[in-house]
Parts: structure tokens; sequence; C-alpha cells
């Protein structure tokens, strides 16, 4: 072995030049790889340089020593910025040649719905529930006892006639049995297994036999009912204002209060909000108009009496309404009969989505 | 009720006007359904006479009418075959709007003859629709008076809903008084002085014993030498302006009194009248032709009235035609009686006939005024048909209807929630025609008048004060509140219920609300066997019988959305189900239906039709969901029998059923027609126990173990009649306190595995509590979970 570079052999600084233009045309980080192994391997041309510094005098291997490492270290700095660049392009050709069509649709998820009635029911529990009340419930199938006696509806009560109701067999002890035709009974059943202050609401299914483009043999009702000392009409009409107002989201909805006639209340009440009509269309509002859509009344001493309250002691107000009638007053709904067609193209389009939870902290209706 | 405005003046002495009027009715209770004023639309129409008819120049069926109006004389262009000379008519200005044609009339030349508006006809004003010429009125009109005046259509029409408490505003004078004593003006005196009988002549008329509840009291009177004939004009245009047609004066006087005072009446035509009268319950067989053109069979609990040779009609429904007045009739017999409101109604329902007279003997007549309103009918008769009156006769009396309440002074204020001044209490009910006295300590006595037979308490009382007062006087207020906050409106089994409605459309089921009925023969089907539960008068076949199960319903309905075109649908209902007529045989139930594809057709991946573990999927979820130990059930065979036997199951605690679920049988989808393939379940709300609250409302201490778990897996060969939830339930039960999960990863018939056996893999999760796990305690656990399974099932391992 020389001791001096052989004259074909290059000058480090000639190497370095040509590693580093050998380092910027490797195409691929294997031809990346290929280069420093020749450059810098145990075999490679710079480690082979080195490897002869030994052979050198002190002086000489001194400074060719330190030629030959800064030589190096541009080598390994130009390897790693030329791997970074090879490794970014490599990345970007692999995420290029991943693209997907995001036109597609996304992996089909059925997505289910609230019934408007149901939904209706948890709107009016939540108003009702901020003023106090609390839910009760009866049976479908009644005596008549409950449906009407009780309601100072006695067997031949022309009342009863208007009421088209379904019967059932008589129950084994002779009594009458009746699909109830409004949620009242649930005010006896209330009012003979708990002593007042009552106030409840009755939600539920009731049942007429009337069935054409504006009834349906089965419909909702939600009954109210309260009971105490000190409620008069007063706070009737302040409770169903209210209730009218929030339900139907209309802060300034006029509310009218007409006498009318019920057997189980005295004196009685029918409700109508304020509306217009034109064109086929309904809109609530202080339009002038007026649209019914609720009875109610003081609950009548002999109804009272019969559910084994004192009626020398305490009074109080009931109130009926249509859940349908004010679900369709409210979504804009047209036909009755098709609540109870589960149409799943209706279900989908009136539905209300399962976290769409009314309350009154968070509002009744987006 | 309908009634004119004029009709009503004729009670009620009032400035007011008719909007004003209206208002006021609906405050009082009466509401106003409808007010039509036929005036205001033929307001711009007049009478006019035609001074000359002249052939148009240029037009053969056209002439130039030269006519006296309202505005002077106008030349208008007439195509009517009856435009003549002399003719009075009805003219229509240029300017108008024409009802029956919705033109709006304009000066213009017709044919190059200037026509300045035109001669009408009946379907132009929107009368009728005659066409065929134009209106002739008779010459005694002026020019100029309003066309509505001359045909009597200048009278509005008011129309009220009746409540069926006011059997008194069943008749004019009635809304006339509410009016007068909502300060609308006065009631004017109606004249029942007595007419003096000017013949002795009398017929006979007798109560039977059998009829004396039915007819309390029936006066009758003979009237001679009456001339039937068309009723007056005025009397004519009432009655059709409330939708009834004129007869003769007879028939229309005892309708406008029925009208006028709600007092049915009747005439016979005395000469029909065998014998005397009497009153009678009816024989069963008995016919009655009746005025309404129909024939009747009467039975044995109708109330007739009747003479020598039978049945003549039915008290206060409907008399006969035999007995009917005719314009030949001569001597007449007027009837005003009593007859019992229950059996009117029942009598009434039973034949339906729905006559102007059923519906106020059925709310209750004035029990007070039989004798006066005799009267009242014969001065009708007599001053339009002439005629000379015998004497009253009454069999039965007056029955005792006389009542006195007392109503507190404060009672108005404290149910009414308003203070109405007492002088203003007492006025308003003196009005109303209460007789009232100040008692002693400061309360009012009130004797209730004859007419409201409705009022009879104290509250009745109040109301009355109330709705003249005006419920829109009594002043809103907000109820009390209880406390700062409010109680929960639900009960937690309440809550579970409206949990179950949005935790099943979360999982992607529309909710469904179907009849609580349905067709016998379905019912069947699904278990119902108590007649009990079967309607009396059911609306139609297919809801008849109250339903035993929830997805019959949703089976059918999920049917529908398949034929029009939507076979994939998922529905649920959470609502009754009937076991018996008992209050406590309603229970409450969560059920639901897939249908078709659960996974679509779709580019991610092969479609899958739904089966028996989507429904056992929402099953366990809902149960999950409201609190059930879904770890500790036990899931069975014998689901009932509209499931498939071999893919459906009972998921139950012990002897309690809490859910059903699995695929529909084919049987029951053959019957409903259902052709795609189709799962259900059934949750029985009300067996789920409440979740147990021992501890308050804090959760149990959570252990999080600081040690990984540790997955093994296992292929155990078994039976392939073994289940594999006995293969789990073994190899849990292996080392409670180490093995934290098992699943089921595979389950495999086929090469490798002998015939008749299947191989069931399973994962288990070990966790580790205290330290972490040698490969020997591993091996320990593996040991005991294979000893288990093995002695459980029969199972080996499955080599390699």
């Amino acid at each position: 072995m020389s001791s001096t570079p052989t004259p074909d052999a290059p000058t480090p600084d000639a190497l370095k030049t040509e590693l580093i233009t050998a380092i910027g045309s490797a195409g691929d980080l294997a031809a990346l790889e290929e280069v420093r192994v020749a450059a810098l391997g145990k075999k490679g041309r710079v480690t082979t340089l080195m490897k002869a510094l030994g052979q050198l005098d002190p002086e000489t291997r001194k400074a060719r020593g330190a030629e030959l490492n800064q030589v190096k270290d541009e080598v390994a700095a130009a390897l790693e910025a030329r791997r970074g660049v090879l490794q970014d392009q490599a990345l970007a050709a692999r995420l290029a040649a991943e693209q997907i069509d995001i036109t597609l649709p996304p992996r089909p998820e059925t997505t289910g719905r609230l019934h408007p009635i149901s939904q209706t029911i948890d709107e009016l529990t939540a108003i009702f529930a901020e003023m106090g009340y609390v839910v009760a419930e009866g049976p479908d199938i009644e005596g008549d006892f409950y449906n009407f006696t009780a309601l100072n509806m006695p067997p031949e009560h022309p009342a009863r006639q208007m009421h088209d109701t379904f019967y059932l067999p008589d129950a084994p002890d002779g009594s009458q049995r009746v699909l109830r035709t409004h949620t009242s009974p649930v005010q006896v059943r209330t009012m003979l297994s708990q002593a007042p202050p009552i106030r409840i609401i009755a939600p539920g299914r009731t049942y007429r036999s009337d069935y054409d483009m504006t009834h349906t043999p089965m419909f909702h009702q939600v009954e109210g009912l309260v009971v105490d000392e000190t409620t008069h009409m007063g706070h009737l009409k302040g409770c169903l204002i209210e209730l009218c107002r929030a339900f139907f989201d209309v802060d300034d909805l006029p509310v009218r209060f007409r006498p009318s006639f019920f057997p189980f209340t005295e004196p009685s009440a029918e409700v109508d909000i304020g509306c217009k009509r034109g064109g086929g269309e309904l809109k609530l509002g202080n339009y002038g108009d007026w649209l019914e859509i609720l009875g109610c009344g003081m609950v009548h001493p002999k109804v009272l009496e019969m559910c084994g309250v004192d009626p020398t002691r305490y009074q109080g107000f009931a109130f009926g309404m249509g859940i349908e009638r004010i679900a369709m007053l409210k979504y804009g709904i047209p036909d009755l009969r098709t609540f109870f067609e589960a149409d799943l193209r209706w279900l989908r389009h009136y539905g209300f989505v399962p976290l769409d939870m009314p309350s009154m902290a968070q509002g009744l209706t987006w | 009720m309908k009634f004119t405005l004029s009709w009503l003046r004729d009670h009620l002495e009032t400035t007011a006007t008719l909007d004003e009027i209206a208002t006021t009715l609906t405050s009082l209770g009466l509401e106003v359904e409808e007010v039509t004023d036929p005036a205001k639309d033929l307001g711009a129409f007049t009478v006019a006479r035609v001074s000359s008819a002249e052939p148009h120049p240029n037009a053969d069926k056209l002439r130039v009418c030269r006519v006296e109006t309202v505005q002077g004389e106008v030349q208008v262009v007439c195509g009517a075959p009856n435009a003549r000379t002399g003719m009075t008519g009805v003219f229509a200005p240029a300017g108008s709007h024409i009802p029956g044609t919705g033109i709006d009339l304009k000066p213009t030349k017709i044919r190059g003859v200037a026509s300045n508006g035109m001669l009408v006809s009946e379907r132009e004003m929107g009368l009728s629709d005659e066409h065929s010429g134009i209106i002739e009125l008779s010459d005694e009109f002026a020019v100029g008076t309003p066309f509505a005046t001359a045909v009597g259509l200048d009278d509005p029409v008011i129309e009220i809903a009746l409540t069926p408490d006011r059997a008194d505003c069943a008749g004019v004078r009635g809304i006339a008084r509410d009016l007068a004593a909502a300060g609308l003006g006065s009631l004017k005196p109606l004249d029942t002085t007595p007419v003096e009988a000017a013949i002795p002549d009398a017929v006979a008329i007798r109560i039977l014993d059998d009829a004396k509840e039915a007819c309390p009291m029936f006066a009758g009177r003979l009237i001679r030498g009456v001339r039937n004939g068309p009723s007056p004009r005025w009397m004519q245009d009432r009655l059709r302006a409330i939708g009834l047609r004129p007869i003769s004066a007879l028939v229309d006087i005892t309708n406008y009194v029925t009208m006028d005072l709600a007092r049915p009446l009747h005439v016979f035509d005395a000469d029909a009248v065998a014998g005397g009268i009497h009153v009678r319950l009816s024989r069963p067989g008995e016919t009655l032709d009746a005025l309404n053109g129909k024939s009747y069979t009467l039975d044995g609990e109708m109330t007739a009235v009747c003479d020598d040779r039978g049945v003549l009609g039915l008290g206060g429904i409907v008399g006969g035609v035999g007995s009917g007045c005719t314009e030949a009739t001569r001597d007449v017999v007027i009837e005003c009686a009593l007859f019992d409101p229950i059996r009117t109604a029942t009598t009434g329902r039973k034949l339906a006939i729905d006559s102007d007279a059923r519906y106020r003997f059925e709310r209750g007549v004035d029990p007070a005024a039989v004798r006066d309103y005799v009267e009242v009918a014969t001065r009708w008769v007599q001053s339009l048909c002439g005629g000379e009156a015998g004497p009253v006769v009454v069999a039965g009396g007056e029955p005792a209807w006389q009542r006195s309440l007392t109503l507190r002074p404060t009672r108005v204020r404290d149910l009414g929630g308003v203070d109405v001044p007492a002088a203003e209490q007492r006025r308003i009910l003196g009005t109303l025609g209460f007789g009232l006295s100040e008692q002693p300590d400061g309360s009012l006595a009130a004797a209730v008048p004859s007419w409201r037979g409705d009022v009879a308490g104290e509250a009745d009382l109040v109301e009355e004060v109330l709705r003249v007062h005006g419920f829109d006087n009594i002043p809103a207020v907000s109820m009390p509140r209880l406390g700062a906050l409010t109680r929960p409106a639900l009960s937690p089994s309440q809550r579970r219920v409206a949990f179950a409605r949005r935790l099943l459309a979360d999982r992607g089921l529309l909710e469904a609300v179907t009849w609580s009925f349905l067709a016998p023969e379905v019912a069947a089907r699904f278990g119902h066997a108590d007649p009990e539960l079967v309607l009396v008068n059911p609306i139609s076949a297919e809801l008849t019988v109250m339903r035993p199960s929830v997805l019959p319903n949703l089976i059918q309905a999920a049917g529908r959305n398949a034929d029009r075109g939507f076979p994939d649908v998922g529905l649920y209902e959470v609502g009754p189900a009937y076991r018996d007529g008992t209050a406590e045989g309603q229970d409450r139930i969560a059920a639901g239906v897939r249908a078709g594809a659960a996974r679509p057709r779709h580019w991610s991946g092969e479609p899958r039709p739904v089966d028996a573990f989507d429904a056992k999927a929402d099953a366990l979820a809902l149960l999950a969901a409201l609190g059930a130990p879904t770890g500790n059930l036990q899931v069975t065979r014998d689901a009932p029998d509209w499931y498939h036997p071999g893919r459906s199951g009972v998921l139950r605690l012990g002897p309690t059923v809490l859910a059903r679920f699995g695929e529909i049988h084919p049987g029951v989808r053959e019957r409903l027609e259902i052709k795609t393939p189709l799962v259900g379940f059934e949750v029985m709300l009300d067996q789920v126990p409440m979740p147990k609250r021992t501890g308050g409302t804090a959760r149990p201490t959570l252990a999080l173990s600081a040690f990984q778990p540790i997955q093994r897996d296992f292929a155990f060969v078994v039976d392939r009649s073994v289940e594999a939830d006995r293969v789990v339930r073994a190899a849990k039960g292996a080392d409670k306190t180490m093995i934290d999960a098992v699943t089921v990863f595979d389950v495999y018939e086929g090469t490798g595995v002998p015939e008749g056996s299947k191989s069931v893999a399973l994962g288990v999760t070990l966790q580790p509590t205290e330290r972490t796990l040698t490969e020997a305690d591993i091996e320990a656990v593996a040991q005991k979970i294979v000893a288990a399974v093995s002695k459980a099932t029969g199972a080996t391992l499955r080599a390699g």
C-alpha cells in the first residue's frame, strides 16, 4: 500500500463532490442505500480512506483525518436530507395511490323516528311538569261507572249517546264494560285513590265508534285535573293560556274562553286559540279568527262527591284535549287517519329523532 | 239552532248591531257558528222597470232596453227572451260584482250599441240555477227598492251551536232573554192572555195510567171553521231562512212556535180524530205512517198519542199522516203537551228520527208554560186562519219543577276567580228570570225559572253570573308553584316506558301507533281466546277484538309498506296488549318487527336479510337499558306459536318471561301475505324488575385492575345439538375470579369436524387482579376451562 494517494485516487474534495452528486441522483430509498453503503459502509470509499489514515505520519494524518471527517459528515448529512426528500416523495406517492372516491355513500344506517303522538305527549308532559303536575294512567277497558256515572252522566243521560261508545260484554258482576270514550275516568280513579291536593295529567288512548275524514275509532287525549281548596277559574285560565302559548310556541297567541257545557264540569268552557284561515292553510297567532282546541271547567260538585272528595271543602278544574288534533295544528299534519297507517314515508317525514327530547330547559321544539 | 235578526228583534228591544249581537252570543256560551247576510252580496241590485224593449239593430236575439232604475234611465242590451216593455226586473249597475258568475260589470258596447249594466237572472244572483230568462218581479215594488228586500233576503241568519243543557235557547225568545241579561237590550213582553172560548165544543183527552210518566200533562183545544192556506210571506221567509219548507199556515204555525218559543206543538185535523184523544204506551207491532213520509213499527215502550182507532202520532217526536192538516182542514185540535225527555230520546234513537220536536223534548221544554203556549198557538191560528176556539182541555198536570238555590256572596269570587259586585250578580240573575231574595246571612236565595231545568246547584248560579259577566273578564292567574323546584312528572316505571320508546327509535326502528283492536281470525292466531275482549258493537270486522299482542298490527303494517314498494322496514310500538277485560288485564308491551334486508344492497358489502338475532339484539338492548339483569337471563325455546319453532326464544328470569323474539312463523307470514323475511320481538315492560337502589344513587365501587387482561382462544368440538350458551356458561364458570368475559367468535360445521358435531370457538378474557400471570397460571386456568366445558357438554378440544 502506498502512503500517499495514488495519482488516480480523487482528492477528498473531489470524492465529496462525486458522492454528493450520486446522492442527489439516487431515485429511491434503495438506490440511496446503495450510495450510502458504497460511501460509508464497512467497505465504503470514505471508510476505506479513513482506515488508511493509520499508515500516515502524524502530521499528515491529522490534517488528512480532519479533511476526511468533514467529507464523512457532509456525505452523511446529504444522505439524511435526501432520505427525507425520498420518504416524502414515497409517502406522497402512496397517498396518491390510496385515493378513494369520497363521493360514494357511506355504509347505510337506519334512522329511527318517534311517532308525533309520543313527541306531543312528551312536550305536554314537559310543560305540565313545570306547573307541578304528575302523570297518571288508567286502563283502556273501563267500567261504566268510571267512564260515565262518576262523571255525572247517569245511565239515561243524553250525553252518553253523544259519545259513540264501544261496548264489551258485561263484567261477571253484571256491570257494563266500555272502551273509555275519554281520558276523564283517570280523574275518577285518581280522586278515589288519593286525597287532595291533586295535580295530574293523564295522556292515553281513547275510543269512539266513528270513522271518517276527521274521526278515527281510536285516538289520544290528555286529561288534566287539579283539586285543592283554592284553585279557581282564574287559575284554569292562567294554566291553559300558558300551556297553549308554550306548546304552540307563539308568545302572543290569543286564547279565548267561551262558556260551554260538559256534564262533569260547572262552570264549563271551551277554549279557542287565535288563527287565520285561507288558501287551505291555517296559521296560529293574533289574526282575529278562532279555532277551538279544548274543553275545560271547574270540577262539578257531584263528580267530587261521587269520587269521595268533599265538595264543600275542595274544588278545582279539569280539562281535556285531543293529542292528534294539537299535533296536527302544531306540525301541519293534514290528515288524522294517516297517524295510524304506519307508512314509513310518513313516519320518517313527521317523526322525531330520538334525541330530540323536549324539555323546558332545552326548549320544546327546534 | 238558526234564527234571523228580525225574528230576534220580535223578542228583543235593542239597538245593537249584528256584530255586537254575534259577539255577545258567543261570549254567553251560545256559540255563533255562522252569520249569513245575503243582503251584503245583493246590496248593489235594485228593482227596475223596463220602459221600452226594442229589437237590436245588429242582432236578432238581443234587445235594447231603456230601463228605469234608481240611477235614472239607463240603456241596457239584453239577450233574455222575457225582456219586454213594462216588465219589472232586477238591475245590476256598471261597476257591480255579479255573485253568480264572479264578473265585475263594466260599461260596454254590444254589437255597436252601448250597454250600461244588466238585467239579471236568478243564476247570476247566485240564488238558483235558473237562467232561461231574467228575474221578473211583481209590479208592486217601486223602482229602486233593494232587490234583497223584494225577495225577502234582507234578514241576516244567525246559526248557533246549542249545548245540550240550554233547552230554553232552542227558541228565539230564550236567546233574546240571554242577550237582554248581557245588556244588549230588553226582553219584550209575550202576550199569553187567555183567548176566551167562543164555542163550547171540546175534545176529550185522557192520559192512561201506563203513560203518566211518559206524558205528565196534555192540553188540547178545538178550533172550528179555520181556512188553511199559505202562511203569510214574512213567516214563509223566516222559515225558509232557517231551512224549513213552508207547507201551509197550520203546519207553519207549529214549526214557527217550535222555533220561536222552544215549544213543539201539534195540530190535528179534528175530522180525522175518531172520538177523543188518549195517550198510552205503544203496543209491540203497532205501526205509524208518519208526516215525514216514512212508516214505523213501534215497540211497547213508546209514547203513543191515539184516537179510538189507533195511533195518531208519537208523542214528542212525529205526527201521523192520517190526522195531519190539509188545505181542506176546517176544524183542528191544537196539542200542547209535556213528554218525558228520556223516553223521547230513547224512542227517537230507536226509530232514528231526528225531529225539531224530539230535539226540544229530550232537552226538556218549559213545564210551566203549557197553558200559556196553547193561548199563543190559538192566537196564531185565529190570526192566520180564523176560526172559533173552544175551551182549553187539560189532562194530567204541571209536574213539580220549583226549586230554590242558595248563592253565597263570596262564591263567585272563590270559584270563579273574579269579583262581581253583589248588585250586578242580582241584576244578572234577575234578568235571566230567577226570583231572588236576600237571606239574613247575606246569601241569595234564587228561585230557578221553569225554563231552566239545567240549573241545579250553586255552581250553576256561579256559571250564570260568570258567563253573563264574561269569561273574558276573569283575570288569568298562574298556577301557584308547589316549591322552587318541581317534582318529576313521571314515576320510575313511566320513565322507563318513555325511555323504551326513544331507545328503540335510536336503534333505527320507526315508531308506529296502531289500533288496539284487530280482526278475530288474526287475534285467534296470536293466542286470543277470551270472549270478554270481543267488542259488542265493532265499527268493522277488521276492528273487533282487543289485541292479545302488539305484533300482528306491526306485521301487517310491514306488509303494507312492502306492498307500496318499501320491503325493508323496521317498526315498533310501545302500547297495550289485553289478557282479559279487567283493569289489571292490560299489559304494557314494547314490540317491534324488522322485515326485508338487515343490510341492504350496497357497494361496501354483501346484503343480509333480517334474522332472529336482529330481534334478539333489539330485545336484549331494551332489557339492558331498562336495567334488567341481562347477565342472569335464561334463553328458552318455548316462544308462542306465532314464532318459528326452531328460530325463536324466550328471555326469562326463572319463571318470569321478560321478552320473546325470533323469526315470525312462516304460516303467520303466509296468512298475513308477507313475502319478505320477517322477525319480531315483544318485551313485557311491566315484568322487567325495577333496578334496585339499595345504595342510594351511588354506583358500585369501580375496581380497576393494574394488570393487563389476557386473551386465550379455545375451539371445542361438541355434538351439534349442544347450544352455544351451555358451552359459554361452562367456560365462564370454570374460574369466576379470573375469567372476565367469554365470547363466541366462530361456530363451524364441515371439513375437519366429525359428522354430527360442530366446532364452537370461544375467546376467553382473563383478568388478573393481583399480579401479572405467568404461563403456568394461564395454563392452569385453560385446563380448568377445558375440563369444565368437557364435563358440561362432552366437548373435546379441537386438534390443531
